[in-house]
């Protein structure tokens, strides 16, 4: 389980995270929804090790996280896809794959995981040598999660999945995040496409400039009133 | 005509292939951090310093290999020093840095020789005299286009198909997205430096064998040409720091020779001094590129989609 504990963080001079506290259970969809600049990002990225925090504590299985460098809480199970996909466009599909397994040394369990990737995303087999560059944008992002899974994480941290593509690409995502979920991966799924991301979700937080405001089950807050309002556009 | 022109080409490409070696050192530092290195010529003039001390007191069979190691060390220590607590640092600072680096190493340098000429050893077998098509040279000449064919071969093929070849340019798109790999991109930088100076540090050995020797401003031509060769093929871009390293040492080759070439044809009765202006064509060269193609011949194209 992923524990995060009365979280400060500031960034750039503004102190985008203040005193956050978020449970993410192992096995479950976790969804945190917010508008542009509420901190989402920076929670997400605070968590993988990108950006230091000012105090509190975040755990993992009961470690700290705080503190590690980003590849050892990477070997701790934890991957990120970030926002924007950022797949690297210079390099083959598959050495974007094999690149997201760069930690690991079991060359056949790799193999096997690439497989793995290629039966959830059959239209990235189909592209294995392409360069990443020349995907679509689902693509891309379709890349950007076979790539996280190549670490074998137990958590999957999600940054925006759906931000820029076509709604039936979006529907698409959010069924193989269900799909991977469903494998035994626990994700942590940050959206602004609130409405999709309540419904896939187990749990959910709303955060506001910085503060988690509300939180409950992903139906729970599909009904609330102030979400509706401000989230969900009714 | 053919016979007057052919051993300006042969040099030419032998210079080339040397300024090939140390280009390489620029390109894939830019690749990498976006970062001219100025220092690196300096690197490469310290590589020819050491061997003329190294070579007075030791065989060369052990001052070749320990001159390379120390060499790789010292760029290796440069990046650790002068660029690392720079990292976040605006681009700018670490320019300047660089220059400060070189200028230290050149000034130090100084200090040490005392600004006198050094005679670089000869190295057997290297420096021996042959003659090829008629022109007499040494033996370095005929070698050095193979021996740089052979190590950007090499270095091709470890960054195409090795672990720290996908790492290097993953580091070199994305630090952050290759730090969510669990790439450290500071052993990636590493090894780039390391790869960088290796090659200006075999340059050296090629270089300074066709000349009479060291001082300590004798790496900033080479520097700067090679650099000019970096961008003129497209800065960050392996191939094109080779091949226009390749073409700015021959056309070099053939302005020094192009009084010669001039009165065998006919054209010229006397010298006229075009040699002069070899140098200058270097620099002209790199006006040209960066006024009409800035991004060089092979330069990478911003193909950012969102």
């Amino acid at each position: 389980m992923l524990e995060v504990k009365d979280l400060h963080v500031s960034y750039g001079g503004i102190r985008a995270l203040r005193g956050v506290n978020l449970e993410v259970p192992d096995g479950r969809i976790v969804t945190l929804i917010g508008a542009n600049g509420a901190g989402k990002s920076t929670l997400l990225r605070t968590i993988s090790g990108l950006v230091k925090a000012e105090s509190g504590s975040i755990t993992y299985d009961g470690k700290e996280l705080l503190g590690m460098p980003i590849n050892k809480i990477l070997e701790l199970g934890i991957a990120q896809v970030p926002e924007g996909r950022r797949v690297f466009t210079n390099l083959s599909v598959l050495e974007n794959l094999k690149i997201g397994a760069y930690l690991r040394k079991d060359k056949a369990g790799i193999q096997k995981d690439i497989e793995w990737v290629y039966e959830l995303f059959p239209r990235l087999q189909e592209r294995s040598w392409q360069m990443a560059g020349t995907l679509s944008g689902g693509e891309q992002q379709m890349l950007a999660v076979g790539r996280a899974l190549m670490s074998r994480p137990k958590l999957m941290m999600m940054d925006e999945p759906s931000l820029g593509l076509a709604p039936l690409v979006v529907k698409g995502i959010f069924e193989i995040i269900r799909e991977i979920n469903r494998q035994g991966v626990t994700v942590l799924l940050i959206e602004q496409n609130a409405n999709m991301a309540l419904k896939t979700a187990d749990l959910a937080y709303v955060l506001e400039t910085g503060e988690i405001t509300l939180h409950g089950t992903g139906a729970e807050l599909l009904t609330n009133e102030a979400v509706k309002r401000a989230y969900l556009g009714e | 005509m053919a016979k007057t022109i052919l051993p300006y080409v042969i040099s030419g490409i032998s210079v080339g292939g040397q300024y090939a070696l140390i280009a390489i050192g620029y390109t894939m530092v830019y690749g990498i951090l976006r970062l001219i290195n100025f220092a690196h010529g300096d690197v490469f003039m310290v590589a020819g310093l050491m061997m003329v001390y190294m070579a007075a007191s030791m065989p060369l069979y052990i001052a070749i290999p320990l001159m390379i190691i120390l060499t790789v060390f010292l760029g290796f220590m440069i990046e650790r020093v002068a660029y690392r607590p720079l990292r976040t640092a605006p681009r700018m600072s670490v320019m300047i840095s660089a220059i400060g680096v070189s200028y230290l190493i050149q000034n130090l340098a100084l200090y040490i020789t005392g600004g006198l000429n050094k005679n670089y050893p000869a190295i057997p077998w290297i420096s021996d005299r042959v003659t090829v098509f008629g022109m007499e040279t040494s033996r370095v000449t005929i070698i050095t286009p193979f021996l740089t064919i052979v190590l950007v071969v090499l270095l091709v093929l470890l960054i195409n198909h090795t672990k720290i070849g996908m790492a290097m340019r993953a580091v070199s798109l994305n630090f952050e997205t290759s730090q969510l790999m669990g790439i450290r991109i500071n052993n990636v930088i590493s090894a780039t430096f390391i790869i960088g100076t290796f090659l200006a540090a075999v340059g050296s050995m090629l270089f300074f064998t066709n000349y009479p020797g060291v001082v300590p401003t004798s790496g900033a031509m080479p520097g700067l040409k090679a650099f000019v060769a970096a961008v003129f093929g497209g800065i960050g871009s392996i191939p094109g720091a080779v091949i226009g390293a390749f073409i700015i040492g021959i056309a070099e080759s053939l302005i020094k020779g192009l009084d010669t070439i001039l009165i065998v044809h006919g054209t010229i009765t006397e010298q006229i001094g075009f040699a002069t202006f070899s140098d200058a064509f270097t620099f002209v060269l790199l006006i040209i590129v960066l006024v009409f193609k800035p991004t060089g011949l092979f330069g990478e194209k911003t193909t950012d989609k969102v």
